[in-house]
């Protein structure tokens, strides 16, 4: 159904601007509750140990401590599966793994307990290089293996000695956990004008929001209550139930604000059981507060990349064939994908007719992994897209000209699995980008030379997953004549919780004014939602919130013809009124015909919902049932194929010989993201995710000391954040605005796809600055390029993890 | 002596004596800087021997605010925590990010690594003491939501405190001195670039005034 656009594609301010402007916005830290406890954790100080003996008793004697949590407790619930993680363990796989946890009346009381607890902890073999561990007799980060044989069993890999041995500084490739081959790889390397055979790595990262994962807890009339900073709402629920091992129906979740995730707390956190339980055996509210440093630790990390990679191109720069393998660094705990995501992806970019893509993901006693913004994607893109400007400068071609030659477009089939994809203007996005930054003279730039300075111009190819299918929508408009649009997705800081209710206010003709945005709080009355993660929130929600204000107005126009004669179809919604077509001011107000709802009650109120929406809508309903006039429907739109969504980023950057710092000195971003919901909110996602790019680029990674197995990059000042000094003073975005044809407002995802754009287009530029990069490895440190340019040997080969 | 024994004869936990005991037992208990203490109200704390609290006259936002406060504690700490004032945040703990920015005599500074008795007889200026009593924005404020500044916001009221301060010292400033008079505030989702449009608004809204 085309819908007026009043409010959708326009820039507004999100409702919640304000308190978070003044102070008024509450994240977990900053809830209260009578009688609060402080809890505080024993962590690990080795990266793999065994718990042979624990006393307590000093620390329970303590005047002041309530409650003591292990994870011997019967309050602790098992896992489904029996390698997954737990929120205590007695068999630390990582340095900073919570061991006890202590709840006391104040947090020195509860730090001094933690230092009265006798433990005694047997050191077992750890391993934080994938391949140190792949060798043959090498560690084994569990005692059951180093590698998924399926979801809940464990296999100890090794290779041969001579597969080490005959790689040499490549990556040693044997056998695989993963492995897809489309064409004849072979065939299209031997029939390959140039080849291309590198080695490469990409670093594990830390999440690190600014908000750590604190959280507080406490239990009313068999219902827990609980504070996370969590991404998502809903879709938190289930988790949290499951971790303190209780029903979802008794669980509140009230969390309006999140401090930063990018995919570290999209259903929550592992640690939000350690306040719910202890506040359970205390029978008192327990705050968590999670110091920066236990954020590192358990906070959630993006596996690392060693990777190998032979690409075939023709004359032309058409790539024949990919052969990629990947050993993933997939840290203790659940199998990640990101590499498998890397495999298609590089096979999205380029779509050669021949690939192979082998990869094993194998387990270190490094922080656990989860996704980061771009799982798989990032890495692949920082890997691959400077090759691509070494063939093109190889063969003499424009950078624009050879990803344009390879690019996906509505008619490719992508991947393993060789997808459809519902759009992709990846080709116009390079020309609106070539036309925003003047491709021509922006690249004139490149090797320039200003005193000790060297300017170097890069582009380069993003993309990532934005968007899925089927959740539900729930609203209600009441006889104060606003509309309710209840979200379940959380608040990020994307501001989609709010966009995608606008898409309702359209729909209805409601104005922003009368429409109310109810978030944060499952006690309310959600919808079945999507996580508030991986794109996906904007093209769900868009539909789901489309559906439930079809299903909104169709109940309008029904209410308008039983009242006041005719047929619903003969009946229009807008201003404020349900009205005859024609005729804006005659009809009802949109306050009465609420009335009207709740005095006919069944479908009208709420009181009878869709047979096919989740269960979950069905709760919500209920909550909101004989409020007013109800819409709520599952997004039942369909539609063929996955969704994509694409950015093109250009980078110019200034390199100096003599201190070898990068200063980035332009940015522009160029986004095929479908029809835009609110252009300043894609212009801080297009240029706050490259900006986080510029950090994995030049600044950040992890050093591990090798003998003992612990971090030494910890904090945020050793972690080394992009801070504002280090964006490019003029930065720049455009969209090429081209709606996707399979879903009702037109609009894609754009959370992921920035960042790698930013990241790559950076080391492309370094790399045109100062010349092929003779590690290929990010992030591009000032040691590493200082040693290229004077010709030094590099101080570690391109494999070394965590140097 | 071993670090249980150590706290045991002297449990006046020094923050020297503690961190000691950290190491020598090797348990990370990774917060030591984080802790903070209380000896009134929800935090009562009848285990903390030696942590005489002393009641201070504070200037807070305009207002004076009576206050227990041990010799130890941080600002962000009394802030938070004794006064009530949870917009001033803490990322860190330790000067790394910023969050917890506050004016002290209009100077912006990182309240969880100042002191709370030494800013006695300083005015101390909070994010909840910009709007006017009748929620007046402040014009940084007004600015920042006009522009829909920041992203998840955890780092937005120390940024905000440091825009007011920059605006009072150069209010006309270009670009590049903006990004240096934020230097000192680190935002996670890296909306630097919508951060600097907001403090040039915040510049120009503040010339009007």
């Amino acid at each position: 159904m085309a819908i007026e656009k009043k409010l959708f594609g326009q820039d507004y301010s999100t409702p919640d601007l304000v308190a978070k402007m003044t102070g008024k916005a509450r994240y977990a830290e900053d809830f209260r509750a009578e009688g609060m406890l402080f809890a505080k954790l024993l962590l690990s100080p080795m990266p793999h140990a065994r718990v042979r003996k624990l006393d307590l008793s000093a620390a329970l004697a303590m005047e002041g401590v309530k409650a003591i949590l292990t994870a011997d407790d019967d309050d602790l619930p098992a896992t489904e599966n029996p390698l997954d993680e737990r929120c205590l363990t007695n068999e630390p796989l990582y340095q900073g793994e919570p061991i006890v946890a202590v709840a006391a009346v104040d947090e020195p009381t509860a730090a001094l307990a933690i230092e009265k607890i006798k433990i005694d902890l047997e050191p077992l073999p750890f391993v934080i290089d994938p391949l140190e561990s792949l060798r043959p007799g090498g560690p084994n980060a569990r005692k059951e293996g180093n590698n998924y044989k399926d979801r809940t069993t464990l296999q100890e890999v090794k290779w041969p000695a001579e597969v080490f041995r005959e790689a040499g500084d490549h990556l040693p490739m044997g056998q695989a956990d993963t492995e897809w081959t489309l064409g004849d790889v072979e065939k299209g390397l031997s029939e390959a004008d140039y080849v291309i055979d590198e080695t490469l790595f990409h670093q594990s990262q830390t999440h690190h929001p600014l908000e750590s994962r604190s959280c507080m807890a406490y239990w009313q009339g068999g219902k827990l209550y609980i504070h996370p900073s969590t991404q998502s709402t809903q879709r938190t629920v289930p988790n949290v139930a499951r971790m303190v091992g209780i029903d979802p129906s008794q669980v509140v979740l009230i969390a309006e604000y999140c401090g930063g995730g990018f995919g570290s707390k999209i259903p929550g956190t592992i640690n939000m059981a350690i306040p719910a339980l202890l506040s359970k055996k205390a029978n008192l509210p327990v705050m968590h507060r999670v110091s920066r440093e236990e954020e590192n630790a358990f906070g959630r990390a993006r596996p690392g990349f060693q990777g190998r990679v032979k690409m075939g191109f023709r004359k032309d720069g058409r790539v024949t064939a990919i052969d990629l393998y990947i050993v993933q660094d997939n840290g203790p705990y659940g199998r990640q994908g990101d590499y498998e995501t890397a495999g298609n992806i590089a096979h999205l970019y380029y779509t050669p007719e021949n690939m192979r893509f082998r990869g094993i993901t194998v387990l270190t006693n490094t922080p656990p992994r989860t996704a980061q913004r771009a799982p798989g994607g990032v890495q692949i893109t920082a890997m691959l897209e400077p090759l691509i400007d070494k063939a093109a400068k190889e063969l003499n071609i424009d950078r624009i000209a050879i990803r344009k030659l390879n690019a996906p477009d509505v008619t490719t089939k992508y991947g393993s699995n060789q997808h459809n994809l519902t759009s992709a203007n990846v080709r116009e996005a390079f020309d609106k980008g070539a036309e925003l930054v003047n491709w021509e003279e922006y690249k004139k730039a490149s090797g320039q030379t200003n005193g000790t300075k060297i300017t170097g111009v890069g582009v380069a190819l993003s993309a990532y997953v934005a968007g899925s299918r089927g959740f539900d929508g729930l609203m209600v408009v009441k006889p104060d004549g606003k509309l309710y649009v209840h979200q379940g997705i959380g608040n990020l800081g994307t501001g989609s919780f709010a966009d995608t209710a606008r898409v309702a206010s359209d729909l209805l003709g409601i104005s922003w004014e009368d429409t109310v945005v109810v978030w944060g709080d499952t006690s309310k009355g959600v919808p079945y939602s999507s996580v508030q993660a991986g794109s996906q929130t904007i093209h769900a929600h868009t539909r789901a919130n489309h559906a439930a204000a079809t299903d909104l107005k169709r109940k309008l126009q029904e209410i308008a013809a039983k009242d006041l004669g005719g047929s619903p179809d003969g009946y229009d919604v807008g201003g404020g009124r349900v009205f005859r077509k024609g005729s804006p001011g005659s009809g009802m107000t949109l306050a009465k015909a609420a009335e009207r709802a709740i005095a006919l009650g069944g479908k009208f109120d709420g009181h009878e919902v869709p047979e096919d929406v989740n269960a979950v809508t069905k709760e919500g309903a209920a909550i909101l049932a004989g409020q007013g006039a109800m819409g709520v429907a599952k997004d039942n739109y369909g539609g063929e194929g996955d969704l994509w969504s694409f950015v093109v980023g250009f980078a110019k950057v200034e390199v100096d010989r003599e201190t070898g710092h990068i200063r980035i000195i332009d940015y522009a971003g160029v986004s095929d993201v479908g029809a835009v919901a609110n252009p300043r909110g894609l212009a801080a996602q297009v240029h706050g995710g490259a900006i986080q790019g510029f950090g994995l680029a030049m600044s950040q990674k992890w050093i591990y000391d090798p003998t003992w197995g612990v971090s030494a990059t910890h904090r945020l000042y050793t972690a080394k954040p992009p801070s504002i000094l280090d964006i490019p003073l003029s930065m720049h975005h455009a969209s090429v605005e081209i709606p996707d044809p399979q879903t009702p407002v037109g609009s894609k995802g754009i959370g992921e796809a920035p960042f790698g754009a930013g990241c790559a287009a950076v080391l492309c530029a370094v790399q045109d600055a100062i010349g092929e990069l003779d590690l290929k490895r990010s992030p591009m440190m000032t040691d590493l390029i200082l040693n290229q340019l004077e010709q030094i040997p590099q101080p570690y080969k391109v494999l070394a993890t965590h140097v | 002596m071993s670090d249980s024994e150590m706290l045991d004869k002297d449990s006046n936990v020094s923050r020297r004596n503690f961190i000691k005991g950290v190491i020598a037992g090797g348990a990370a208990t990774y917060s030591a800087g984080y802790l903070f203490r209380s000896g009134s109200g929800l935090m009562a704390q009848p285990n903390a021997p030696g942590a005489a609290e002393r009641l201070l006259t504070l200037r807070v936002n305009g207002q004076e605010r009576r206050v227990d406060v041990l010799k130890q504690e941080t600002l962000a700490t009394t802030l938070r925590y004794k006064l009530g004032l949870t917009g001033t945040k803490m990322g860190c703990d330790r000067a790394e990010c910023g969050s917890c920015t506050v004016l002290i005599d209009g100077s912006p500074q990182y309240s969880c690594s100042v002191l709370t008795h030494t800013t006695r007889g300083k005015e101390i200026t909070t994010i909840e003491g910009l709007a006017a009593a009748d929620g007046t924005l402040h014009p940084v404020q007004q600015a920042v939501v006009d522009g829909a500044g920041f992203q998840c916001a955890f780092c937005a009221p120390g940024f905000i405190m440091s825009m007011v301060a920059m605006v009072k010292e150069n209010p006309d400033p270009t670009r590049a001195e903006a990004a240096q008079a934020l230097s000192g505030n680190l935002c996670r989702c890296c909306d630097y670039n919508k951060i600097l449009d907001c403090a040039m608004r915040a510049a120009e809204y503040s010339r009007r005034v």
